[in-house]
């Protein structure tokens, strides 16, 4: 097949284009990029922040599923401290604004949790 | 063997054209839907069941009766439904694809569909109607693939397609079965809660079903010049008949019941049926008597049509009679059965319902889009079997 | 060549059943696992003192309670007037008497009756057919204290529960309740509390949070419409605990409840 060569390299041109936004961000050292978020100003969050970057949604998910299915009111973060298993007054009370917290990364990300539907936010829609 | 569903004359394209462009109306009118709310809809906090779930019932009731074509040939080696066992299951397959649809867009959160499954429930026939109901159309998308793909081959189909089909047949009596389970089984809406429920949905469908089967047949003699032949579609008439004559039957009985007991839980429906309630204020809520009268005239001279036999083998005549029974049935399971079961509501309330525009609109979309696979699939397996006209069906 | 047509059909025959196998994957992983079991607990009921609820004819204070407490929108705003009764959402509401209790209601009956706005909510049944019905079990009956409760994160919105209801008790959210921003629309009166998405079902939860902050505090629990009621019409309580305000009060008095010829049990009493 004299074909096979031109088909190899066609492959290789599709995949350095496809692939191009990893590679480019790679070579600039902006591989690790996280968005700037506005943190609160005390407090310590119920899970320290590897865990959250990376795990609030399924800890969200445990949450709900516990909390309104199973009456299991609290959670023990690994501190050994307390809390109410509720978005709405536990995590909203201290990640109070929106738009400099959960939606800087969320529209960087391109994803649109409908949690807002319901979750009332205080301030900063 | 779908290519063959490409090529066709003028009148074919332009048939394809406006399904398509009905479909796409009723997209539209799905978006507005889905992001303004079910509220677009003319449904309410007292009739929460309307125009998408009549037309569901309905519909299941349609691919059940591919039933009605299978018994007598695969059961009963009926040879002379040959060419019409395949032409009823793509009927199935359409009716049970809209059916799914239906639900669909009826749903308040329908990217939610996924926790049918993943949270059973058993207790729940809802979640039985949603296996059952997609089960049914994969059986009947196996076994015309398969029956349909060996015909074209000119080959028998294998052997173990013989026991699915064996399983289709009671299948297709359960999906009726279960949807009427639905409606049966709730002691909140008293005029649901029979027993003949089942018996009424079954008797309909075998009506309705065959009856669209024989108008699609008399359409393929008219427009795409393939004739299954007069001997099965008389057969199917005759099936009909009894089908509406037991429909008919059942009806006079839920009225005997509800009208001799006086229990007015039970006789408060069928009088706002037929007659109307008068409300407390003075007003009259008689939206659907019009509607019912109509099914009701049109079922009964069809079903005189139909027992009479000069008229029921006059292929003419009996297209008008499938017509109206198509029709009657329709509104008495599309429109009387579901929006009845909520008027009056549980505290004695009067709401009454009808569809509104953009109901009306996306349900058009989806008949259309049921009546574009029938068109494809029929196109398909018409192609193929004028290629060959002697080959025998060998299934 | 070999035959193409016959090389894409196998290929779309193992992609069709390759799909059909994944889907029923989470299926049967769902089916083999349970939400865990709790202990046989309370059954939190509440009796209402119709005659006492009349001796304040245009009270509404129970619902205004209720429906500040679980941010239930005032669709009356939102919709022409002659939609609003069919796009009403309410969790407790008066229904006048003979629509309460069709069946145990006569022309000759006593004079206060006739017409007597009675409140009507939820009645949390025994034996609820809206559980029954429910075809993700996004509405339940908690096995430790008998409340009917509502999962708004599971609901599909297909309605059926509303239809099994044999009391009218479940809404159905038409439209978006709360449509943002909030400054343009209004804002919802209770922060501490989430609101509801369009398409999905709610009702009334017998206050749960108010329960849950109770167990967790170990403070009373009371819900919002009780705590509200100026004329002390309504009473809550464990009907199992012999010992129970509840309980004295239907030893003391006679009751009746809605539709009991159906089976369901409902945990609303009424003292007529």
């Amino acid at each position: 097949m004299s074909d096979r060569s031109k088909i190899f390299a066609g492959i290789a041109v599709f995949l350095v284009l496809v692939l191009f936004p990893v590679w480019y961000n790679l070579a600039n050292g902006k591989a690790g990029y996280r968005p700037e978020v506005v943190k609160p100003k005390t407090g310590k969050c119920v899970m320290d922040t590897e865990y959250m970057l990376t795990r609030h949604m399924e800890l969200l998910n445990q949450w709900r599923d516990e909390y309104v299915r199973q009456s299991d009111v609290m959670h023990k973060s690994p501190d050994g401290k307390q809390y109410v298993k509720s978005l709405s007054n536990t995590c909203l009370d201290c990640h109070d604004n929106k738009a400099e917290f959960c939606d800087r990364c969320h529209n960087y990300a391109g994803v649109n949790p409908y949690c807002w539907d319901c979750h009332v936010i205080r301030k900063g829609r | 063997m779908i290519e063959k569903a490409l090529s066709g004359s003028k009148r074919y394209w332009g048939w394809i054209f406006f399904l398509l462009a009905v479909m796409g109306g009723a997209f539209l009118a799905y978006l507005y839907q889905y992001t303004t709310g079910l509220g677009v809809t003319g449904l309410s906090r007292d009739v929460p069941w309307g125009f998408y779930i009549a037309q569901f019932t309905f519909l299941v009731g349609v691919a059940a009766s591919a039933v009605m074509v299978v018994i007598p040939y695969y059961l009963h080696d009926f040879k002379v439904f040959g060419k019409l066992a395949v032409l009823g299951e793509f009927v199935a397959v359409a009716a049970v694809t809209m059916c799914i649809t239906f639900i669909f867009v009826d749903l308040g959160q329908p990217f939610r569909l996924m926790n049918v499954f993943l949270h059973p429930s058993p207790t729940s026939l809802m979640f039985w109607d949603t296996l059952v109901c997609a089960g049914y159309l994969v059986l009947n998308v196996i076994i015309t693939f398969v029956t349909f793909g060996a015909e074209r081959k000119g080959i028998k189909p294998p052997a173990w397609i013989k026991p699915i089909i064996y399983l289709s047949i009671p299948w297709a009596i359960s999906i009726h079965t279960v949807t009427a389970f639905l409606y049966a089984g709730l002691s909140a809406r008293p005029f649901w809660l029979t027993a003949i429920l089942a018996p009424r949905f079954l008797a309909s469908a075998f009506s309705a079903g065959p009856s669209l089967l024989i108008l699609l047949c008399l359409i393929l003699r008219r427009f795409a010049k393939y004739d299954v032949g007069e001997v099965p579609i008389r057969k199917l008439a005759v099936i009909v008949t009894y089908a509406m004559a037991a429909n008919v039957f059942f009806v006079a009985l839920e009225i005997f019941t509800a009208v001799y007991s006086n229990i007015p839980a039970h006789m408060e429906h069928f009088t706002y049926m037929y007659f109307g309630l008068t409300l407390p204020d003075g007003t009259r809520a008689a939206a659907l008597a019009p509607w019912m009268w109509t099914s009701t005239v049109l079922s009964l001279v069809s079903l005189l049509m139909l027992l009479t036999p000069s008229i029921r083998n006059n292929l003419k005549w009996l297209g008008v009679a499938c017509v109206m029974v198509f029709f009657g049935l329709w509104i008495e399971k599309g429109l009387g059965l579901v929006i009845t079961g909520f008027v009056p509501n549980p505290m004695e309330g009067v709401t009454e319902y009808m569809p509104s525009g953009i109901e009306v609109m996306i349900a058009l979309g989806i008949w259309s889009m049921g009546f574009l696979i029938i068109t494809v699939l029929y196109k398909v397996a018409i192609t193929v079997r004028k290629a060959d006209p002697q080959a025998e069906i060998v299934h | 060549m070999a035959d193409t047509r016959d090389d894409r059909r196998t290929f779309l025959k193992v992609a069709g059943a390759s799909v059909l196998g994944a889907a029923a994957v989470p299926a049967v992983i769902a089916g083999a696992s349970s939400d865990a079991d709790k202990p046989a607990g309370k059954q939190w009921a509440m009796v209402i003192d119709v005659q006492r609820c009349l001796r304040d004819q245009g009270c509404t204070k129970c619902f205004d309670a209720c429906h500040q407490t679980h941010n239930v929108p005032d669709i009356s705003k939102r919709v022409p007037p002659q939609m609003l009764a069919k796009r009403i959402i309410k969790w407790i509401w008066k229904e006048h008497y003979e629509g309460a209790f069709p069946e145990q209601q006569h022309e000759y009956m006593r004079q206060s009756l006739h017409g007597a706005q009675v409140p009507v909510l939820c009645n949390h049944c025994a034996n609820p057919p809206c559980v029954r019905v429910c075809p993700t079990q996004a509405t339940w009956k908690r096995e430790s204290d008998g409340i009917v409760m509502m999962d708004m994160h599971r609901c599909i919105g297909c309605r059926y529960c509303v239809v099994a209801c044999p009391y009218g008790s479940r809404s159905f959210n038409w439209i978006t309740p709360w449509p943002r921003p909030f400054e343009e629309h209004g804002t919802p009166p209770n922060m501490k509390y989430p609101t509801r998405t369009k398409g999905v079902v709610e009702k009334c939860n017998f206050c749960a949070e108010r329960l849950a902050e109770s167990l967790r505090t170990g403070g009373p629990y009371v819900p919002a419409c009780v705590e509200a009621c100026p004329t002390r019409a309504m009473t809550f309580g464990d009907v199992s605990d012999p010992g129970s305000d509840v309980r004295r009060l239907l030893e003391a008095r006679y009751t009746i409840r809605r539709k009991p010829g159906l089976g369901t049990r409902p945990q609303i009493y009424y003292i007529v």
